[in-house]
C-alpha cells in the first residue's frame, strides 16, 4: 500500500520492541461480542491508472460549464479563476497544514489569514471580519444567533427574496432554541417590502435578514431597511451570495449593516456541485467579542518582529465549551485562500471590471429576452447579474429544450415560490459571451 | 544539535502585507474585452446604491502575488515537510491523485442546480459513497451534508432532537464525559441542551456506574468519542448503551477518532445510534491550515427519517435528489455538502478497499504503541496502557526543571518536527497528545523519539535552551496576551502625513 510505509518487517520490529505478540493485543480492550469477524464489503482497492479511469468517467457523465452554456446562479456562480490560484493554494505548506495552533511555524497561513480578514473588511465595509465560516447560509444562521446573544430577543424578521436554502438552513438552526420566524413578501419590483416590513418588525425583533443583491437579482436600498431594523432596536443582517456585486455596489457597511454574511464562492472558488465553499462573516468592532469563529490578531514576537497569532480564542469552543460563542472548529481556511488570492490578483480595478461586465452581460441579456416571444421581465427593481423571466410554457419544458442544445438555462422558481412557477432565475456572468447570449434567446423564442 | 537532525535553517524571505505594496494601475488579472454595449452603471442602477472605490484593495501584478504567496507559504509548517504528530487531528498523508480528482471539470465545474439528467456521475460518487460510510460504521444512512466534524456532531445532536421531539419531549440534557472535545458541549449547547458532564474513572474510561447515576428521562443522550482523547478504547460502550437505551436516550458518537479502529470493528455494532465522521481526518482530505473539511453523519434508521434534505437515492440506473422527508431537520448547509472534499474521501477508499483501510488502522495503532513504549520513562504517562491509535504524556518529570510542555512543544520545532497537541485532554494536566497515523515509517518515528529523548536531557541539562525555544523558525514566541488585549485584526492605512 503506496501511503502505508512500514512493511510487514517493519512492524515485527516495533511489535517486538512494544512487548506484544501481534497487533491483535492491542485490540484486545474491544470486546469481541462487537468486533467485525469479516472483510468490509467495499470494493476491493483499484491501482492509481484503473481508479483515475473510473473517475472520469463518473465526471462524464456530469454537465459542465466548459461543454456547457451555463445561466445559472443563485447562490453559485460561474466566474472566472485565475490559474496562478491552483498552483498557489497546491503548495504543501498551505494544503497540508493544520489548524495554525503554533504561530511560529504557521505564519503563511496566519498572515493570509490577516489579510483575509483586511479584503473582507474592505469588500464589505465593515470593521471586522472572521477568518472564515462554512458557507453562506450556514454564516446567516449564525448570524441570526449572534443578533439573538446581543439583543437578547427571540423574534427574527426575515424577507422572502433572501436565498430559499439560506432561510431553510436559518430556520434550522433557530428552532433549536426556539426563536420565532417572520417571513416578509416583496414588492412587484422585486424589492424589500417596506410596509410590511415595519409592520413585522417590533421591539422583540433580534434582526431583519436581508440579501442584497436578493435571490431575484434585485439590488436594495439597504440604507432604509437599516433604518427600520434600528428604529425598533433590532440589528440589521446583510446576507450577500454573490460577493463581485461589492466591485460595484455600495458596501453594506455604510448603509447601517451591522452584521454581513456571505459566500465566497464567487471569488475564484471551483463550484464544484456545491461545496467546498467559503462563508464570510463581518461586523462592527463593538460586537468583536459577541463573533463566531477563528479571528487571526497582529502582534509581536520576543525580538519585537511583527507577527500572526490566532487570537481572543476565549470565545471559543475549545476554551469556553458550552458557553462559547459558536460550536465551529475546522473551518474552510484554504477556500479562504482562494477568495484572498483572487481578490488581491484581481484588486481594485480587476474587481469592478468583473463587476461591471456582469452587470452590462446581464443587462444586454435582460434586454434581449425581454423581447422574446412569450417571454418577459418578472420584475421591474434595478439587477446585477441576475435577473427573474416570466415565461408562457412551462419553465420546466423551456429548460429541457434549452438542455437539448447544451444550454443550462437558468433555475425554475418554482420549486421555492409556488407565486413564480411561470418563472426562471438566469444568470448572466463574465463568462457568457455575446453569442451564447443571442443563443439563450433564440432558443427560448422557439429558434433553432 | 547533531547533524543527524531532520530540522535546520534555509534561507527564507520576509514579506510585507500586500497592502503595503503595489502601485496604482498595476494589474494582475486579463479580461476578455467587453462584447456587449458598454453602458454606465449608474443608468442600470441608482447612483445611490453604488460605490466610486473599493479603498485599500490591492493594486499588483500576477508576479507581485506569486511571490507573495510562495515566500509566506516558506512559513508554513506542512504534512508534506515532516511528521505532523498532531493528536486527535489524524494528519496523514494527503494523497495528491485525490487534489487531481477533484479538480476534473466535470467535477469542478458542475453546478449544484444543474439538472439530475446532467449529474448522474456526481449523484452516484454521492451514493456509492454514503454505502461505503454507511457498511464501515455498521450504520443504516449517512447524510453528507455537514461541513465538518462540528458541524456534524451539531446535525446529530439536531437529529436526537428531533427525535425526542417527535415522541413529546425534546429532553434537556446531554451527557458529556470530562475527556471531551471542546466542540462536543458546544454544539449541545447550541440545540439548547444542558450539558452535563461525566467523571472518567481511574483507568481513562468511562464507567458505566458513573453514567447510570446522572441518567434520567430528561437526558436526551450522551456524547462520547471513541476511542477517548486519551486515545483509550471505551471498552464499556456497549452497556453505557444499554443504560442510556434504557431510559429512552440516545448514544452519540464523535467519530473524529475513527481511524483506530476501520475494518476492525463498527459503532453501529456497539449500540451507538448516531456519529459524525471527519474525512479530513480518517480518510485522507488535506487540512487546509483549517479547512475545508466534511462531517458525514452515520445514523440508525430510526433517526433517518428527521435526516437533512435532500438524500440522494437510486431508482433502477438512475441518481435522484430526494427533498421529501417531511419530519427532515431541515438543512443545515446549502447545496449538497462539501462535494469535492466527499470526492476526495470516495478517491481514498476506492484506493485502500477493505484490506488497506483495515491495514491503516492497524498501523496506526502499532505506531502511537511504538512511541508510547519508547518514550515510557523519558516522559510521565498518566494512565499506563496500550492505547490506541495516540498516546498521552504530561509534563510531570520536566516540571521539578522547571520546562513546561509549552517549551517542550516549541523545542520540537527546532528539529524538524511539528508539536503534538498540547494541553489537551484537560483532564491531564500539561498534556502531550502524540498522533503519528499510520503515513509515517518507522525511521521517522525513531528520529522523532530520539528528538523527544534529546530534549527531556536538555530540559535536566540546559532548560534555558528549552525555555526560550523555538530558535530556528522565522520568527520566535509571539506575544499573545497583546494580541487579545489590543485587538488588531485588520490592516489599516496609515495616517496621511505620517
Amino acid at each position: 500500500m503506496r501511503y502505508i510505509p512500514n512493511t510487514d518487517a517493519d512492524c515485527r520490529r516495533m511489535l517486538d520492541a512494544i512487548g506484544v505478540k501481534s497487533v491483535e493485543n492491542l485490540f484486545a480492550d474491544i470486546p469481541a461480542a462487537v468486533r467485525l469477524k469479516r472483510p468490509l464489503r467495499i470494493p476491493p482497492a483499484l491501482s492509481e491508472a484503473d481508479l483515475v479511469k473510473h473517475l472520469r468517467a463518473l465526471a462524464a457523465r456530469n454537465a459542465d460549464a466548459d461543454r456547457y452554456s451555463s445561466f445559472l446562479g443563485a447562490g453559485c456562480y460561474n466566474h472566472f479563476s485565475p490559474a496562478i490560484i491552483g498552483h498557489l493554494i497546491s503548495r504543501g505548506e498551505f494544503l497540508t497544514a493544520y489548524t495554525p495552533y503554533q504561530p511560529e511555524i504557521s505564519q503563511g497561513t496566519l498572515q493570509a489569514m490577516y489579510e483575509y480578514q483586511t479584503l473582507i473588511c474592505q469588500l464589505t465595509g465593515m470593521e471586522v471580519s472572521n477568518a472564515s465560516m462554512y458557507e453562506g447560509a450556514s454564516a446567516t444562521a449564525e448570524g441570526i444567533l449572534m443578533a439573538h446573544r446581543v439583543t437578547g430577543r427571540d423574534e427574527v424578521v426575515v424577507l422572502r427574496s433572501v436565498h430559499p436554502e439560506y432561510r431553510q438552513v436559518t430556520r434550522t438552526y433557530a428552532q433549536q432554541i426556539n426563536l420565532t420566524f417572520h417571513e416578509v413578501g416583496f414588492t412587484p419590483a422585486g424589492t424589500a417590502d417596506l410596509k410590511a416590513i415595519k409592520a413585522a418588525l417590533t421591539d422583540r425583533a433580534a434582526c431583519l435578514v436581508v440579501q442584497n443583491p436578493n435571490f431575484f437579482g434585485v439590488v436594495e436600498d439597504l440604507a432604509e431597511l437599516g433604518e427600520a431594523a434600528h428604529a425598533v432596536g433590532a440589528l440589521l443582517v446583510v446576507a450577500v451570495p454573490e460577493p463581485v456585486s461589492l466591485g460595484l455596489l455600495k458596501p453594506p457597511g455604510e448603509c447601517g449593516a451591522d452584521i454581513v454574511t456571505g459566500e465566497g464562492q464567487a471569488l475564484g472558488v471551483p463550484m464544484s456541485f456545491g461545496g467546498p465553499y467559503l462563508g464570510f462573516f463581518a461586523t462592527q468592532e463593538k460586537f468583536i467579542r459577541q463573533m463566531p469563529g477563528r479571528l487571526v490578531g497582529a502582534t509581536e514576537d520576543r525580538e519585537g518582529r511583527t507577527g500572526y497569532v490566532l487570537t481572543l480564542a476565549t470565545r471559543e469552543q475549545h476554551i469556553r465549551r458550552e458557553k462559547a460563542t459558536s460550536n465551529i472548529c475546522t473551518s474552510e481556511a484554504l477556500i479562504a485562500l482562494i477568495a484572498t488570492i483572487y481578490m488581491e490578483t484581481l484588486g481594485k480595478n480587476g474587481l469592478r471590471e468583473v463587476a461591471l461586465q456582469n452587470l452590462r452581460k446581464a443587462a444586454y441579456a435582460k434586454e434581449r429576452l425581454a423581447k422574446v416571444r412569450g417571454c418577459g421581465l418578472r420584475f421591474s427593481g434595478p439587477t446585477f447579474n441576475e435577473f427573474v423571466v416570466q415565461v408562457k410554457r412551462k419553465p420546466g419544458d423551456v429548460l429541457k429544450g434549452l438542455l437539448r442544445k447544451q444550454i443550462i438555462g437558468g433555475l425554475d422558481l418554482g420549486q421555492f415560490y409556488p407565486e413564480l412557477k411561470d418563472s426562471l432565475l438566469v444568470c448572466v456572468t463574465e463568462q457568457n459571451s455575446r453569442q451564447e447570449i443571442d443563443a439563450l434567446a433564440k432558443t427560448m423564442g422557439g429558434g433553432r | 544539535m547533531s547533524g543527524q537532525t531532520v530540522g535546520t535553517r534555509g534561507l527564507v524571505f520576509n514579506e510585507p502585507l500586500i497592502f503595503e505594496q503595489g502601485s496604482p494601475g498595476r494589474v494582475g488579472y486579463s479580461l476578455p474585452a467587453s462584447d456587449v454595449p458598454e453602458k454606465k452603471a449608474e443608468r442600470l442602477i441608482p447612483k445611490k446604491l453604488l460605490r466610486d472605490d473599493i479603498p485599500g484593495f490591492p493594486e499588483v501584478s500576477e508576479v507581485d502575488v506569486v511571490r507573495h504567496f510562495t515566500r509566506m507559504s516558506q512559513w508554513n509548517y506542512g504534512i508534506d515537510l515532516g511528521f505532523y504528530p498532531l493528536g486527535s487531528c489524524t494528519m496523514k498523508y494527503n494523497p495528491r491523485l485525490n487534489e487531481d480528482m477533484a479538480r476534473l471539470p466535470g467535477f469542478a465545474r458542475a453546478h449544484p442546480y444543474q439538472p439530475e439528467a446532467v449529474s448522474q456521475g456526481a449523484l452516484q460518487l454521492l451514493w456509492e459513497l454514503e454505502q461505503y460510510l454507511a457498511e464501515i460504521c455498521g450504520m443504516d444512512r449517512v447524510s453528507l451534508q455537514p461541513s465538518a466534524g462540528a458541524h456534524g456532531e451539531l446535525t446529530g445532536i439536531m437529529l436526537i432532537r428531533a427525535y425526542h421531539t417527535s415522541k413529546g419531549n425534546p429532553r434537556k440534557k446531554i451527557l458529556i464525559p470530562d475527556s471531551a472535545h471542546g466542540t462536543n458541549p458546544a454544539s449541545s449547547a447550541v440545540c439548547g441542551y444542558q450539558v452535563i458532564p461525566v467523571k472518567s474513572g481511574s483507568r481513562g474510561v468511562v464507567e458505566p456506574q458513573a453514567v447510570a447515576e446522572v441518567m434520567d428521562d430528561e437526558v436526551a443522550g450522551i456524547m462520547l468519542t471513541n476511542p477517548n482523547t486519551l486515545g483509550i478504547f471505551e471498552d464499556h460502550i456497549v452497556e453505557i448503551a444499554k443504560i442510556v437505551h434504557g431510559k429512552g436516550g440516545q448514544v452519540y458518537c464523535d467519530g473524529a477518532n475513527l481511524n483506530a479502529f476501520v475494518g476492525i470493528a463498527r459503532p453501529g455494532d456497539m449500540g451507538i445510534d448516531v456519529i459524525q465522521l471527519n474525512v479530513h481526518k480518517t480518510f485522507s482530505t488535506p487540512h487546509g491550515g483549517g479547512g475545508p473539511g466534511a462531517g458525514p453523519v452515520a445514523m440508525k434508521r430510526h433517526l433517518a427519517p428527521f435526516s437533512p434534505v435532500p438524500t440522494v437515492e437510486k431508482k433502477g440506473n438512475q441518481f435522484a435528489l430526494n427533498y421529501g422527508l417531511p419530519k427532515s431537520i431541515g438543512k443545515v448547509r446549502s447545496f449538497y455538502g462539501s462535494f469535492g472534499v466527499l470526492l476526495r474521501a470516495y478517491t481514498y477508499i476506492r484506493t485502500l478497499g477493505p484490506t488497506g483501510l483495515r491495514r491503516a488502522a492497524e498501523v496506526a495503532v502499532i505506531n502511537a504503541n511504538y512511541i508510547l513504549t519508547q518514550l515510557k520513562g523519558a516522559y510521565h504517562l498518566p494512565y499506563d496502557r496500550y492505547c490506541k491509535h495516540e498516546c498521552v504524556f504530561d509534563d510531570a518529570l520536566q516540571i521539578p526543571d522547571n520546562v513546561k510542555t509549552l517549551d517542550i512543544a516549541k523545542r520540537l520545532m527546532d528539529y524538524g518536527f511539528h508539536p503534538p497537541t498540547i494541553y489537551f485532554p484537560l483532564i491531564v494536566h500539561g498534556a502531550l497528545m502524540i498522533e503519528p497515523t499510520e503515513t509515517e515509517s518507522k525511521e521517522t518515528l525513531d528520529q522523532f523519539i530520539a528528538a523527544m529523548q534529546a530534549i527531556a536531557k536538555e530540559a535536566k541539562e540546559n532548560g534555558d535552551l528549552v525555555r526560550n525555544a523555538p530558535h530556528n523558525p522565522r520568527v520566535s514566541r509571539m506575544d499573545e496576551t497583546r494580541a487579545a488585549r489590543q485587538p488588531n485584526l485588520r490592516w489599516k492605512p496609515k495616517p496621511s502625513g505620517s
